[in-house]
C-alpha cells in the first residue's frame, strides 16, 4: 500500500521533527509516500471560527487533489490521505463526512471546487500514521523492524483530543489502545493514563497562556506521577506545548520535572536503530537522552 | 339473520358521524350522506352526533327493522376502536355482523386534512367505495373454542410469583416456570426496599413458601420453556427440565454434601452474590432457596467434567439424593393462557470505559452493593472496599446506562429511588460522607417525596450533574489515591472536583439479552427498545397482540415492585376472566382453502407467521387451521393457483371496493 | 475580565472569587430575547438537536476548560435556547472552546456541542463582536487572512502580527521560546505557500458565492 502525505503547514515548521521521522520510519519500513503536490492549509480550527463554507471548501481542494493525483497515477490504488498532523486529519475527516451528509454544504464545497477546475468525488481514505502502521501495515512487521528494544523504558503515550474525536475511526474515543499496543512492540513500556485524552490546550498557549499552560501542566505533572519517563505523542502542536514551555511551567508551577515529549515516530526510528540526525532528535527541547541511556544496559546511545 | 336482498340488490342503510367536531370540523357530513342516498342500492342515508352512542346504535336497529336494510355502512372513526360496537348492533338489529362495513372518516380523512372541500371530495370517496364493497359481503360466523383451564406463568420473580398465587387461589391450575434454581428474582438480592425500607427477604420469602406449599401451583425451577404451539385456550407447553443432579424428591437441603465436596475451599464465582464471593461447584443459591435444594454446576465439578472424582458428597448425603447420571427432562402440558413474567436484567456498565467499572476496583454497581449491605451477603453485611477498609466518601452515580442516546435511550424508573435508598444504607453502615450526581430527580410513587425529603434531611449531598468519568487523577493532596469525580454543579453553578472512595453505578433496567428469542417463541412482540410490546399503552397494558398471552412486571418496562405486583394482578385477572369465559370467539376473517384447486405446491406453508398452514400427506393438500389464522393474508396473495381465499377480502369485495372508489364520474343508477 | 484575559499574565493564579462588588438589578424580559436565536444556530450547525439537551452538565463536567469560562457549555444550550443572544455572543465561553470535542463524544442526547460552539464564533465574528484586542478572535482572524493569501500558514509571519494587534508586550514575554525554536531549527524563515495563490483566493470566493447564493 501506498499514500499521499499531506504534511500540513505545522510539519514544515515546529513539527519539523515529525516530519523527518515519519519519513525515516517510512522508508526503513519500505512503504512508499509521497507529498501530495501543491497543498494547501486545512484551515486547522481558525478557518472553522470564521466562517464554515470556506473552512471546509479549503480542506476539500485536499481531497480533490489527492484524488486526482491517485487517478493520474492508477497503480498506486485507491486514494490513501495520510495526515500525520491531528488537526489537520480531524479537519479532512470532518470534511469528508460532513459534505456526505450535508446537501447543503455538499453545493456549497463543489461550486468553490468547480471554480479551480477541481472535483471532490468522495473516494479519498483519510488516514492518520498511527491507524496505518497498527492496522495497515500491522504490528508484526514493526516487530521485525526493531533492532534496539527500548528495554521497558516507561512511555506515556498522549493520544491528545482530535486524532480520536469525535470520529473515533481507528481506535476508542475514551479508551484507546493502538499506540499502547505499537510501543509495546517496540519494547517500551505504557503506563496506565486516565489523562491520555485530555485537552492539552490547542491554540490557547498561544493566546490565553494562563489556560493553556495549565492544561499542559497537569498532563506533564501526571505522567511524571505515573512514573513516566517520556511522553509520545502523534500531533505537532500537542508535542509543542507539552515540550516547548517546560522552562515556563517550571517558573509558574512548584515542583515541576521536565519531562522529554517525542513524537512517535521518533520513538519508533529509535527502536529501529536509525540516526538520531534522520529522526530530529536534535531538535527537541528536553533531551530523551537519558531516558534512553537507563534502558541501554547504562551504555549512552551514540549520536 | 337475513342474507341478501329478496331479489338479490342490497338494501343499503349509510351512516355518516360527526363524531362531535372530529369529523364535521372538516368534512361536510350532511353533504356526504346527501351524497351517499343517490349510491346504488342505497335506502337510508343518515348523519349523526356520535353514532358510537346508545342513541346512534340504535338508529342502526330501528332502521334495519324499519327499512329491511340488510348492508350497513357507518362512516366514522377507526374500526380498530368501535368495529366491535357496531358489529354488535347490527347484530342487535337482526342481521349478520359481517354485514357492516365501516369507513374511516376520522383518522384517514379529517384528522389528516386541512381543508374542507377536498376532504369532502375524500369522504365521498370512500363512502362511495364501501357501498360498492359491502353488497358483495357474505354471512360468517364466528367460531368459539373452548378454553383450558390452566395457566402458565413464565418467570418466578416476584411479578411471577403474584400471578401465580393471585391464580391458584382463584382455583385454578398454575404451572410456575423459572430459569433459576429458586424462585425469587432480583427481588431476592435486595436488601431493603423503597420506601419503606422493608426487609426484602421478609416480605418476599412467605410468598415463595406458599407458592411451594400450594397444591394448585405446580412449580419447575431450574426449568425453561422450550416449545410453544397452538392458539388461545389450548396451548401445548414443552418445559425442558435442566439436571440439577439431585433427586428432588430426596433432597431435603441439610447441605452436608457442601461441606464434604472435595474442593476445601469455594473457588467458583457466586452469580447471587454478583461475583463478589465465591461457592464450590455443589450449591444453594442463597439460604432462603426455594425450592430448598442444592444443584451441581456442571463446569465446574469435577465428577461431571472428568468422571474422576471421589464423590465425596456421595457419601455424605445419607438420603443418596445425588445422582451424577442424572439428564435434562421434558414434560409436556396443556394450558387455556399464558403470563410472560420475565424480568429484566441490569445494564453492564463495562461497557462505559469512562466509569472505570473493571478497571478501578471501588468502582461497585448497584447490584454489587445491594449485596454488600445485605446481612447475608458477601461480607456479612459490612461496606467495605475491595482492600476490607470502610470507605469515608461515596459517590452515587444516577442513570448509568440510562438516558443516554448512546445505550439506552429510556429513563429507567427505579434508578433514582433506589440510589436514594443505597445513600441511607451505605450511609447506616458507614457514616461516609454520600454524594448522589443526578440529572433528574425522579421519585412519582406513594411516599417517594417523602423519602426524597428524608434523604435530604440526612445531609447527603445532592449535586445535579451528569459525571463525565470517573479517574484517579489527583491534584492535590486531599485526593491521593482515591477515585476523583470532576462534575458541573449546575444547581450552584460552579465545577466541583471531589475525592471518593468508592463510587456506586446506579445502572439501568433493560430487556433481558434473550428476550427476542423468548419473544419469538410465544409469538409476541417487543417494542423498539426491546421489552414486550404490550397492546395498548393506556388501556390494555398487561394484554399482547396474541390473544391468550399477557405480559407482567419488568419484561414489559422498567418498574419497581408496587407496579410490578399490580401487573401481575392485572395479568391474572385478564387470564382469569379468559378462563371463567369458559371459550374464547374467533374473529371469522380467516383464510380458508378452495380444496379442489390446491395443488399441493406447499408454497404458502413456510410463508405463514403463524404456523397455521400444514400439508395433509394422505389428499396431497394444505389446509389452514382456522383457530390459529390471523388473517394477515400472505398466504392468500402467495398462493400461485388461487386457491386461498380469506373471509371478508375475497376478490369481489376488494375489487368492487377498488371500482367504487374510482367511480366517482360514474352515472349513479 | 477582558484585560486579564489578553494580560495573559501566567505567575499569577487566577482569581477565584471576584471581589466586592456593587448591587446590581438583573431581570431578562421576553423582549430583550431573540426568539428565533436557538434555531438559527441549530440551522447554522447543521440543525444540530440542542433542543433536545436535558441539561444534564455532562457537557460542562468533560470540558477541561469550563471552569475557567464565564458559561459553562452547559448553559450556553441553555441561553441559545431561550434566545439570550447579546450574553452568548458577548461571552468569552466560545472563545475559550478548543474543539477539543470531549462534550460532543460524552453527551448523552448526542448533541454537536463543539459545532454549536464553531456557529457561534462564526456568528460573533460575523458581527464583529468581540474585543478589538482579545487574543483569540485576532489569531482566528489573521490566521484567516494569512491563509487566503499565501495558501498555506507561516507561523512567524503570523505570530508577528497576531502579537502586534494584540499584545505586543507578549512578544517579548515568548522570545525565549522563539529563540529556542529558532535555534532547534524549528521555525523557518521559509514562505510556505501554494504554487498558485490565485487558486485558493478563487476556491474561497466561489464557495462564499455559493452560500450567498443559498440564503438569498
Amino acid at each position: 500500500m501506498s499514500y499521499w502525505y499531506y504534511p500540513g503547514c505545522s510539519l514544515k515548521s515546529n513539527g519539523k521533527p515529525y516530519e523527518e521521522s515519519l519519513l525515516a520510519v517510512f522508508r526503513e519500513l519500505d512503504v512508499p509516500m509521497w507529498e501530495l503536490e501543491d497543498w494547501n492549509c486545512c484551515g486547522a480550527t481558525s478557518y472553522m471560527s470564521v466562517d464554515e463554507a470556506q473552512a471546509f471548501s479549503l480542506a476539500a481542494r485536499n481531497l480533490a487533489l489527492a484524488e486526482r493525483a491517485a487517478r493520474q497515477a492508477p497503480e498506486t490504488g485507491p486514494p490513501r490521505l495520510l495526515a500525520p498532523c491531528s488537526a489537520c486529519f480531524l479537519v479532512l475527516t470532518k470534511t469528508q463526512r460532513y459534505v456526505a451528509q450535508h446537501g447543503d454544504l455538499a453545493r456549497r464545497v463543489h461550486a468553490g471546487l468547480r471554480a479551480i477546475d477541481l472535483e471532490y468525488q468522495g473516494v479519498v481514505q483519510v488516514r492518520h500514521p498511527l491507524d496505518v502502521f497498527v492496522n495497515d501495515m500491522g504490528l508484526r512487521r514493526i516487530a521485525t523492524a526493531v533492532k534496539r528494544r527500548l528495554n521497558g523504558l516507561k512511555v506515556a503515550c498522549y493520544y491528545g483530543c482530535q486524532v480520536v474525536r469525535p470520529f473515533a475511526t481507528f481506535d476508542s474515543a475514551h479508551d484507546p489502545t493502538t499506540m499502547d499496543r505499537l510501543v509495546e512492540v517496540l519494547g517500551a513500556k505504557p503506563v496506565r493514563w486516565p489523562l491520555k485524552t485530555r485537552c492539552c490546550g490547542g491554540a490557547l498557549t498561544g493566546t490565553i497562556p494562563e489556560v493553556g499552560l495549565r492544561l499542559s501542566e497537569i498532563l506533564l505533572r501526571d505522567a511524571a506521577q505515573r512514573e513516566a519517563e517520556m511522553i509520545i505523542t502523534v500531533c505537532p502542536l500537542c508535542q509543542f506545548n507539552l515540550e516547548c514551555y517546560q522552562r515556563e511551567i517550571a517558573r509558574t508551577f512548584r515542583d515541576f520535572t521536565p519531562l522529554p515529549v517525542l513524537y512517535l515516530t521518533q520513538l519508533m526510528g529509535k527502536a529501529f536503530g536509525l540516526s538520531d540526525a534522520d529522526l530530529g532528535m536534535r531538535r527537541l527541547f528536553v533531551s530523551p537522552e537519558p531516558a534512553f541511556a537507563r534502558h541501554e544496559g547504562g551504555q549512552p546511545a551514540h549520536a | 339473520m337475513r342474507d341478501s336482498g329478496a331479489n338479490g340488490t342490497p338494501r343499503i342503510g349509510v351512516f355518516v358521524c360527526h363524531c362531535g367536531t372530529n369529523i364535521a370540523g372538516i368534512v361536510d357530513v350532511k353533504a356526504v350522506a346527501e351524497y351517499a342516498a343517490g349510491l346504488p342500492g342505497v335506502v337510508v342515508s343518515r348523519e349523526y352526533k356520535y353514532m358510537c352512542s346508545d342513541p346512534g346504535q340504535e338508529l342502526i336497529q330501528r332502521d334495519i327493522r324499519d327499512h329491511r336494510l340488510d348492508r350497513i355502512i357507518v362512516a366514522s372513526c377507526s374500526p380498530l376502536l368501535h368495529e366491535h360496537t357496531f358489529r354488535e348492533a347490527t347484530a342487535q338489529g337482526g342481521l349478520n355482523p359481517y354485514f357492516l362495513q365501516m369507513v374511516n372518516l376520522r383518522e384517514n380523512v379529517s384528522w389528516v386534512n386541512d381543508e374542507r372541500g377536498p376532504a369532502t371530495e375524500k369522504s365521498k370517496d370512500l363512502v362511495r367505495a364501501a357501498v360498492y364493497r359491502v353488497a358483495h359481503h357474505k354471512a360468517l360466523q364466528q367460531r368459539t373454542v373452548p378454553i383450558t383451564a390452566s395457566v402458565l406463568v413464565v418467570g418466578g420473580g416476584i411479578a411471577g410469583i403474584h400471578a401465580a398465587l393471585t391464580l391458584a387461589n382463584a382455583g385454578k391450575k398454575v404451572y410456575l416456570v423459572e430459569r433459576e434454581p429458586t424462585i425469587g428474582g432480583h427481588m431476592a438480592m435486595f436488601d431493603k426496599t423503597f420506601p419503606t425500607l422493608d426487609c426484602a427477604a421478609c416480605i418476599l420469602t412467605p410468598k415463595m413458601s406458599a407458592v411451594k406449599n400450594h397444591p394448585n401451583i405446580t412449580l419447575w425451577t431450574y426449568s425453561e420453556v422450550v416449545g410453544v404451539d397452538g392458539f388461545v385456550g389450548n396451548f401445548k407447553i414443552k418445559v425442558k427440565q435442566k439436571p440439577r443432579y439431585i433427586k428432588e424428591d430426596l433432597c431435603v437441603g441439610c447441605l452436608e454434601c457442601i461441606a464434604a465436596c472435595i474442593h476445601k475451599e469455594a473457588r467458583f464465582p457466586d452469580g447471587f452474590n454478583q461475583g463478589l464471593s465465591k461457592r464450590k461447584p455443589i450449591y444453594i443459591p442463597f439460604p432462603q432457596a426455594t425450592p430448598q435444594l442444592v444443584l451441581f454446576d456442571p463446569e465446574a465439578c469435577i465428577q461431571l467434567k472428568s468422571g474422576r472424582c471421589r464423590q465425596s458428597c456421595a457419601e455424605a448425603c445419607d438420603r443418596k439424593a445425588i445422582d451424577f447420571r442424572q439428564i435434562a427432562e421434558f414434560e409436556d402440558i396443556e394450558v387455556g393462557s399464558i403470563i410472560l413474567a420475565t424480568g429484566f436484567q441490569a445494564f453492564d456498565a463495562s461497557r462505559l470505559p469512562y466509569y472505570g467499572y473493571g478497571r478501578y476496583p471501588n468502582v461497585y454497581t448497584a447490584l454489587e452493593v445491594e449485596r454488600l449491605v445485605n446481612a447475608s451477603g458477601p461480607t456479612g453485611g459490612e461496606v467495605v472496599l475491595r482492600d476490607g477498609r470502610k470507605p469515608t466518601a461515596v459517590g452515587i452515580i444516577h442513570c448509568v446506562g440510562s438516558r443516554d442516546e448512546k445505550t439506552n435511550g429510556w429513563c429507567s424508573r427505579v434508578c433514582c429511588m433506589y440510589s436514594l435508598k443505597l445513600a441511607h444504607l451505605v450511609r447506616e453502615h458507614t457514616d461516609a460522607t454520600i454524594y448522589n450526581f443526578y440529572i433528574d430527580m425522579r421519585t412519582p410513587g406513594k411516599g417517594y417525596e417523602e423519602f426524597y425529603d428524608k434523604l435530604l434531611t440526612e445531609g447527603v449531598h445532592f449535586i445535579r450533574g451528569r459525571v463525565a468519568e470517573v479517574t484517579d487523577w489527583s491534584r492535590s493532596p486531599e485526593e491521593a489515591g482515591k477515585l476523583v469525580v470532576r462534575v458541573e454543579d449546575t444547581l450552584v453553578g460552579t465545577v466541583r472536583r471531589i475525592p471518593l472512595d468508592m463510587v456506586i453505578l446506579a445502572v439501568g433496567l433493560e430487556p433481558r439479552a434473550d428476550s427476542q428469542e423468548v419473544r419469538r417463541l410465544f409469538n409476541i412482540s417487543c417494542s423498539t427498545e426491546g421489552f414486550f410490546l404490550e397492546r395498548h399503552p393506556k388501556l390494555a397494558p398487561v394484554n399482547t397482540f396474541t390473544d391468550g398471552i399477557f405480559i407482567a412486571g419488568a419484561c414489559q418496562g422498567p418498574r419497581d415492585i408496587p407496579d410490578a405486583v399490580a401487573q401481575a394482578g392485572a395479568a391474572a385477572a385478564e387470564a382469569l376472566a379468559l378462563i371463567d369465559a369458559g371459550h374464547v370467539e374467533l374473529e371469522p376473517n380467516t383464510a380458508f382453502i378452495v380444496e379442489v384447486e390446491c395443488s399441493g405446491c406447499k408454497s404458502c406453508i413456510p410463508l405463514c407467521p403463524y404456523s397455521a398452514i400444514t400439508f395433509l400427506a394422505d389428499k396431497k393438500k394444505a389446509a389452514i387451521n382456522e383457530a390459529l389464522c390471523k388473517g394477515c393474508g400472505t398466504c392468500v396473495a402467495a398462493c400461485p393457483s388461487g386457491s386461498i381465499r380469506q373471509n371478508l377480502f375475497e376478490d369481489d369485495e376488494i375489487f368492487s371496493e377498488i371500482e367504487g372508489l374510482f367511480a366517482r364520474d360514474a352515472v349513479v343508477a | 475580565m477582558w484585560k486579564r484575559m489578553i494580560g495573559g499574565d501566567f505567575s499569577r493564579p487566577v482569581q477565584r472569587i471576584p471581589g466586592p462588588k456593587e448591587i446590581r438589578r438583573h431581570i431578562a424580559f421576553e423582549s430583550d430575547l431573540d426568539a428565533t436565536f436557538g434555531e438559527r444556530i441549530a440551522r447554522k450547525a447543521y440543525g444540530e438537536k440542542l433542543f433536545s439537551c436535558i441539561q444534564c452538565g455532562t457537557c460542562s463536567g468533560t470540558c477541561p476548560v469550563s471552569h475557567y469560562m464565564d458559561y459553562t457549555p452547559r448553559k450556553i444550550i441553555a441561553m441559545v435556547r431561550e434566545g439570550f443572544r447579546e450574553e452568548v455572543l458577548h461571552c468569552v465561553s466560545i472563545w475559550l472552546c478548543a474543539s477539543c470535542y470531549a462534550c460532543t463524544v460524552d453527551c448523552p442526547r448526542e448533541i454537536k456541542i463543539t459545532d454549536v460552539m464553531y456557529a457561534l464564533k462564526q456568528e460573533a465574528m460575523a458581527q464583529g463582536v468581540y474585543p478589538r484586542r482579545f487574543a483569540i478572535p485576532v489569531l482566528a482572524r489573521e490566521f484567516f487572512r494569512g491563509v487566503e493569501r499565501d495558501g498555506r500558514s507561516n507561523e512567524l509571519p503570523l505570530m508577528l502580527r497576531f502579537f502586534l494587534k494584540t499584545n505586543p508586550l507578549q512578544m517579548l514575554r515568548n522570545a525565549p521560546v522563539a529563540w529556542r525554536l529558532w535555534r532547534t531549527g524549528r521555525l523557518s524563515l521559509r514562505q510556505e505557500r501554494t504554487r498558485h495563490r490565485s487558486s485558493v483566493r478563487a476556491l474561497l470566493r466561489a464557495a462564499k458565492a455559493a452560500e450567498e447564493e443559498g440564503a438569498s
